[in-house]
């Protein structure tokens, strides 16, 4: 806790000759850097592209002050205004490397007076402007989610510059080797340069299609967190809450898009879900049997109020909702049932409709197949869905998807017909790339004897 | 990300601090510092508790729950309102919490909310759940 004149705390002395308690204080110092670090980074990014007028070199400087911090922080103790802390070094830094390399020009040399002038004191009072610095996040995120880089590069470098994350935790998160994710850094900012991308928020008339870049980024993070497609463990929370928050961030800067409050219901919704998704060994619950009361209302409360706000908005608008809020509707219809019985399975059917009149994919087909089996009345039940996924079994899209497969053991299974449903699962099994959803696809199998 | 519940407390030097400052301005500092939280993605949901004096004790020291409307002990042990917030770090939850535009007199608490992961696997009720659970599948795979 401050003390309550909100002076920063005593450093925490890290000489003497006790080598655990220093150790301690260096490792505790380093947490905090990092968590100032989170909070902070994107702002510092924002600001120093906007001053230097390069992306690349930005992300370099502040990761240079950020070192400087590391080594500095543990005895001098945390600055009172961290962020701006931060950005004076960066800035220093930008100038010192001008003035060393004598690549003094006209331009660099009014850059560099400029910034000599707003380089504030360290311990100065906050020079930012907030509202002026959430519209240059907002840039950052376009640029990190330029259309030019690959799907790999936007991903790590939102995460990076956009999450404040670093590369050792992207890559821990996508169970990749650091070098990977340091190569896709390198690649996705020279790329940017060599494309010339300007640091800003796109024109109105192609506003729509980079959001909707964005968007798909953060889902795509989000989706890999909780359907962790390769790997031992069947889901990574950790990824998708700093998904969750990323699209957060992204709803304060753009109050009025619907689809970031769509897709921010989604992600609500599904993350409700979570804590009954895996039981304590860490094998899938699939939705039958997971155990509702371990859904988390509040999530599932903040979901549907996101959900609410994205149909209120399209509707002000004159549009219907967009593919995320279909699928938080869906995610809604299971969150508000008691049961898999008690779902309205007829309502979930009619939103895949519509989710494929928009979106059209076989993926949505297979997913309306299973709610039509689970509906009953006329046109529904299992015997209509089996006919329904055979017509998309020859799609070549699903070929090496286990998902095809799966839905047939399923439907089998549910008409009695135990030795095709195995013969299913065991196809199932064979394709799953994750070795939790192949355990759980050989019990299954397994089960039919 | 971890859920950490930010709890406020006050005691009578942040009462009197209160009683002087203007409202609005209080009202402004705490608007602008959820929104920052906000737009960081990381505050779930918050309020501010109405005072003491409206509300009620239920002490479970005899058989049955005694029901006073005090006293509840020193006023800096009382909560007056809160933050839930989602962070990657314990250090994380603290720097928001240290940002709080709160003077002497004023304390926050920060405290990890526990997930389901927290409750003891082996203990009979959580087992129950796993019976029941298995015994689900098995009439499935029968059914």
């Amino acid at each position: 806790m401050t003390d309550a004149s909100g002076s920063p705390p005593a450093p925490e002395r890290v000489d003497g000759g006790e080598p655990e308690a220093s150790a301690r204080a260096e490792a505790s110092a380093r947490r905090a850097v990092e968590a100032v670090w989170r909070i902070e980074s994107a702002r510092i990014v924002a600001t120093l592209t906007r001053a230097v007028g390069d992306f690349a070199l930005a992300e370099d400087l502040a990761q240079d002050a950020l070192a400087d911090a590391l080594a500095q922080w543990p005895q001098a103790g945390v600055p009172k205004n961290p962020g701006a802390w931060l950005t004076a070094v960066a800035k220093r830094k930008a100038i010192d490397g001008w003035r060393r390399r004598e690549r003094y020009d006209e331009r660099l040399a009014e850059i560099a007076h400029d910034l000599s002038q707003q380089t504030p004191d360290a311990s100065a009072a906050d020079p930012w402007d907030p509202d002026r610095i959430d519209d240059e996040v907002l840039r950052l995120v376009f640029v990190a989610c330029h259309p030019v880089l690959s799907r790999e590069a936007r991903v790590a470098l939102t995460l990076r510059v956009v999450g404040g994350l670093t590369t050792e935790e992207i890559a821990r998160l996508f169970l990749v080797p650091v070098p990977t994710v340091q190569q896709r850094i390198v690649r996705a900012k020279q790329a940017l340069g060599d494309a010339g991308v300007p640091f800003e928020v796109p024109a109105r008339d192609e506003f729509g299609d980079r959001l909707g870049t964005v968007l798909g980024v953060l889902y795509l993070i989000f989706t890999e967190g909780h359907t962790a497609t390769t790997g031992e463990d069947w889901m990574r929370p950790e990824l998708s809450l700093e998904a969750l928050r990323l699209a957060r961030v992204l709803v304060a800067l753009v109050p009025r898009e619907a689809e970031a409050h769509g897709l921010v219901a989604l992600m609500e919704l599904t993350a409700a879900r979570f804590p009954a998704r895996v039981d304590s060994s860490g094998s899938p619950v699939l939705l039958a049997d997971q155990d509702r009361c371990r859904w988390d209302r509040s999530a599932i409360a903040r979901g549907r109020a996101a959900l609410g706000r994205a149909r209120a908005l399209a509707t002000g608008a004159g549009r219907g909702v967009g593919s995320y809020a279909l699928q938080a509707a869906i995610a809604e219809q299971h969150a508000v049932a008691a049961s898999v019985e008690e779902t309205d399975w007829r309502a979930i059917v009619a939103t895949y409709d519509a989710l494929a009149a928009l979106a059209p994919s076989p993926v949505v087909e297979l997913n309306r197949a299973v709610a039509v089996s689970m509906a009953s009345g006329e046109g529904f039940g299992p015997e209509a869905a089996l006919d329904l996924v055979d017509a998309l079994a020859g799609d070549k899209r699903l070929a090496l998807s286990h998902l095809v497969p799966s839905a047939r053991g399923e439907l089998l299974a549910r008409l009695g017909r135990d030795a095709e449903a195995r013969a299913e699962f065991e196809r199932a099994a064979a394709l799953a790339q994750n070795a939790r959803e192949r355990a759980v696809l050989l019990a299954k199998a397994a089960a039919r004897r | 990300m971890t859920k950490y519940m930010l709890i406020m407390r006050a005691d009578e030097r942040a009462a009197a601090a209160y009683a002087t400052m203007p409202f609005e301005e209080v009202i402004a500092a705490m608007g602008r510092y959820n929104e920052s939280m906000m737009n960081a993605g990381v505050l779930l949901t918050g309020d501010g508790l109405s005072d003491a004096s409206e509300g009620a004790v239920v002490d479970f020291e005899g058989e049955t729950p005694l029901v006073t409307d005090g006293p509840y002990g020193e006023l800096r042990e009382l909560f007056n309102g809160f933050w839930m917030i989602e962070t990657a770090t314990k250090e994380e939850a603290i720097e928001w919490a240290k940002r709080a535009p709160l003077t002497t007199g004023n304390f926050i608490e920060v405290r990890r909310v526990n997930g389901v992961e927290d409750f003891p696997q082996d203990n009979e009720w959580i087992q129950k759940q796993a019976g029941w659970r298995e015994e689900q599948e098995q009439r499935a795979a029968q059914g």
